[in-house]
């Protein structure tokens, strides 16, 4: 299954990347990011397809900002 | 081009103060601003009186409300001056969003054809003021406005409503039935009924400067993150008429505001956004904003509308539109109520729908204010990722909140709400505004869908769908297609199917079937006007 980077969120992407947000709060930074390690860990599990997480590493990756 | 002329509007002598008896009007309106002065309007024309009261003699200093959205102008059309503020007005839909100085993505608000009106036009709020003000001029006999006239204090009992009210000739007393708090922001209303203003207040300082300037820069929204001509922060340009743009410029939680508005400060700040280009200050002022709304609208016989209700940030043009939401929702019900058509307790039922809507805009400009300004460390960094990922991949360009503009809400969960014969692939549904459409008259003239809908109930029947054998009292059949209006375009097909559809007052759809017999359009109409409790 190739990437899907067309937007899929549906109606409720404000309030999740909200919640996202909201799941931080409190956390040192080391806990922040400790937090989403595990969330990708959780969704890459998820996605399950070794192909598709190549990708999308390659995709964040490309993105990083100079 | 001339600048906005503010003419003061006349101070007249209340007649319980010059000796030429009292007045008296079934609903007392405090505050001529845009709600207060849409709202007696509205009232108006369902042919009820009332008696708009504001301290000040002047419209809006300064634009404020600049952005009105589509479904405000159909609003505003129903009162009688939508065409004139469209025409007015500078139209856009289309907005771009910056990172740095590039490009990351553009969106196209009304990307389809076939309604009256635009996603948008940006004018003063001084304008809209000033035209709703000569407005009011063509009901002498039902809107009494009055300026410089202070309400001190308000009370009431089960009868009815008092004002105490102050004038530059001394202090009198206005009674009347119901009595609707458009007094803004500030209410000194809200305050003396010691109502909690619930929510958040953001800590960050924005500058907002109107410039007059000739350029010819198009009729778009432009955001920026970061620009490089103010590092760090964010920054928004919009066109208004008479060459005039909104400049507003994040300045951080720590900028001192009369610091900030020296001209010595602004001007080199605007220089850098407008490359050069001479230009004018016309006004600026720095604020910050909240996002708050009292707990209940409806507090027996006193009805808070507009600001004096709820506030959210400016950056969904939510304020307002929010407001004339409001309006639209409320003047029906309280014709009806004080003409003794429906019961008081449908008022439960403004508070229930508005209450969603402001929940609904307060949660949207609380995420956007969220993005604009996160804090350091990983809400940074998610921003960032957002923005960044935006340039090559199309999702994050819908995660980027650069301000998520008006819509109407959707009244999804309304107690008005009948039945809904959902079996129609078509995007309208009930609890929704209806959606507009090119109509032919008889004659074969261009008109809309809209026009033929609002201020009193209308069956809808579309398409295919039979008429019911017989309508109840006070609704209106509007047929499309099988010789009534023409369906111009087929945008009332693509939109509607074969069906028929309640719709109330303020627009709004309120039942649904295939094929209804007269009853059921009974039933459908009680419940819109019926008892309903909180
Ligand atoms: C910088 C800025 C930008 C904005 N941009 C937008 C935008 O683009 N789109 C949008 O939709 N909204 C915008 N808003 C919000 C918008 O201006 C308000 O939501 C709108 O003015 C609310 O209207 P109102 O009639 O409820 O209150 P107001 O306009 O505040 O009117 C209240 C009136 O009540 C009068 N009054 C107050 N107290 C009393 C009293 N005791 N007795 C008698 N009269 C009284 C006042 O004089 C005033 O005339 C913006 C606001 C600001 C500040």
């Amino acid at each position: 299954m190739a990437l899907n980077t067309e937007f899929n969120l549906g109606t409720e992407s404000d309030a999740l990347f909200n919640e996202l947000l909201q799941a931080h709060e409190g956390l040192s930074r080391e806990q922040s990011e400790q937090l989403n390690a595990g969330l990708i860990l959780i969704l890459m599990n998820h996605i399950g397809e070794a192909g598709t997480i190549r990708e999308a590493v390659v995709c964040a990756r490309a993105a990083l900002d100079a | 081009m001339a600048r906005y002329q503010f003419e003061p509007f006349d101070y007249v002598t209340p007649p319980e103060l010059s000796g030429a008896g009292s007045a008296s009007a079934p609903i007392i309106i405090v505050g001529a601003g845009p709600i207060g002065l849409a709202a007696a309007i509205d009232l108006a024309t369902h042919g009820v009186a009332s008696i708009v009261v504001d301290d000040n003699n002047v419209v809006s200093v300064g634009s404020r409300a600049i952005c009105w959205a589509k479904r405000s102008l159909e609003i505003f059309d129903r009162l009688g001056v939508g065409e004139r503020m469209l025409e007015k007005g500078v139209t856009w839909k289309l907005g771009r969003v910056y990172r740095g100085d590039r490009e990351v993505y553009n969106f196209d608000l009304l990307p389809e054809d076939g309604h009256k009106f635009p996603a948008f036009i940006n004018l003063q709020q001084y304008y809209v003021e000033q035209f709703l003000v000569e407005r009011c001029a063509d009901f002498p006999d039902l809107i009494d406005l009055r300026f410089r006239n202070r309400v001190l204090s308000v009370g009431q009992d089960e009868t009815g409503v008092a004002a105490e009210i102050e004038t530059p000739d001394g202090a009198y007393m206005l009674r009347g039935e119901y009595l609707l708090a458009c007094d803004g922001a500030n209410s000194r209303i809200r305050r003396q009924f010691g109502l909690d203003f619930e929510g958040r207040h953001f800590e960050e300082r924005f500058l907002i400067a109107d410039v007059e300037m000739d350029a010819d820069f198009p009729s778009e929204r432009w955001f920026w993150f970061t620009p490089t001509f103010h590092p760090g922060q964010s920054a928004l340009l919009h066109k208004q008429p008479d060459n005039i743009y909104r400049i507003d410029l994040q300045l951080g939680p720590d900028a001192d505001p009369e610091e900030e508005k020296k001209p010595e400060n602004v001007i080199p700040r605007i220089e850098k956004i407008v490359g050069g280009r001479p230009f004018k200050l016309d006004w600026v002022s720095v604020y910050s904003f909240n996002c708050r709304r009292i707990d209940r609208f409806v507090h027996e016989r006193v009805i808070f509308v507009g600001d004096s209700a709820h506030v959210v940030s400016p950056f969904g043009a939510r304020g307002g539109n929010g407001g004339m939401h409001d309006v639209d929702n409320l003047c029906w019900k309280l014709a009806r109520i004080v003409t003794g058509s429906a019961a008081p307790d449908l008022l439960e039922s403004y508070n229930h729908e508005r209450v969603h809507g402001a929940d609904e805009n307060i949660r949207n400009s609380s995420w956007t204010s969220r993005f604009m300004s996160p804090e350091p460390g990983i809400e940074t960094a998610f921003r960032n990722a957002a923005l960044s990922l935006a340039v090559d991949t199309p999702f994050a360009r819908r995660v980027v909140n650069a301000g998520r503009l008006s819509v109407p809400c959707q009244l999804t969960d309304s107690p008005l709400n009948g039945r809904d014969d959902d079996v129609f692939d078509v995007p309208q549904k009930v609890g929704m505004v209806a959606l507009d459409a090119p109509l032919s008259d008889r004659d074969d003239n261009a008109t809309w869908l809209m026009s033929q809908l609002g201020g009193r109930f209308v069956c809808l029947v579309t398409g295919e769908a039979k008429a019911p054998a017989e309508l109840p009292d006070g609704v209106e059949l509007v047929r499309i297609g099988r010789g009534g209006f023409g369906d111009a375009e087929g945008r009332v097909q693509e939109r509607y199917g074969d069906a028929v559809y309640l719709i109330r007052p303020d627009q709004h759809v309120a039942a649904r079937w295939v094929a209804p017999g007269a009853a059921d359009i009974r039933a459908a109409l009680t419940r819109c006007a019926a008892t309903i409790t909180a």
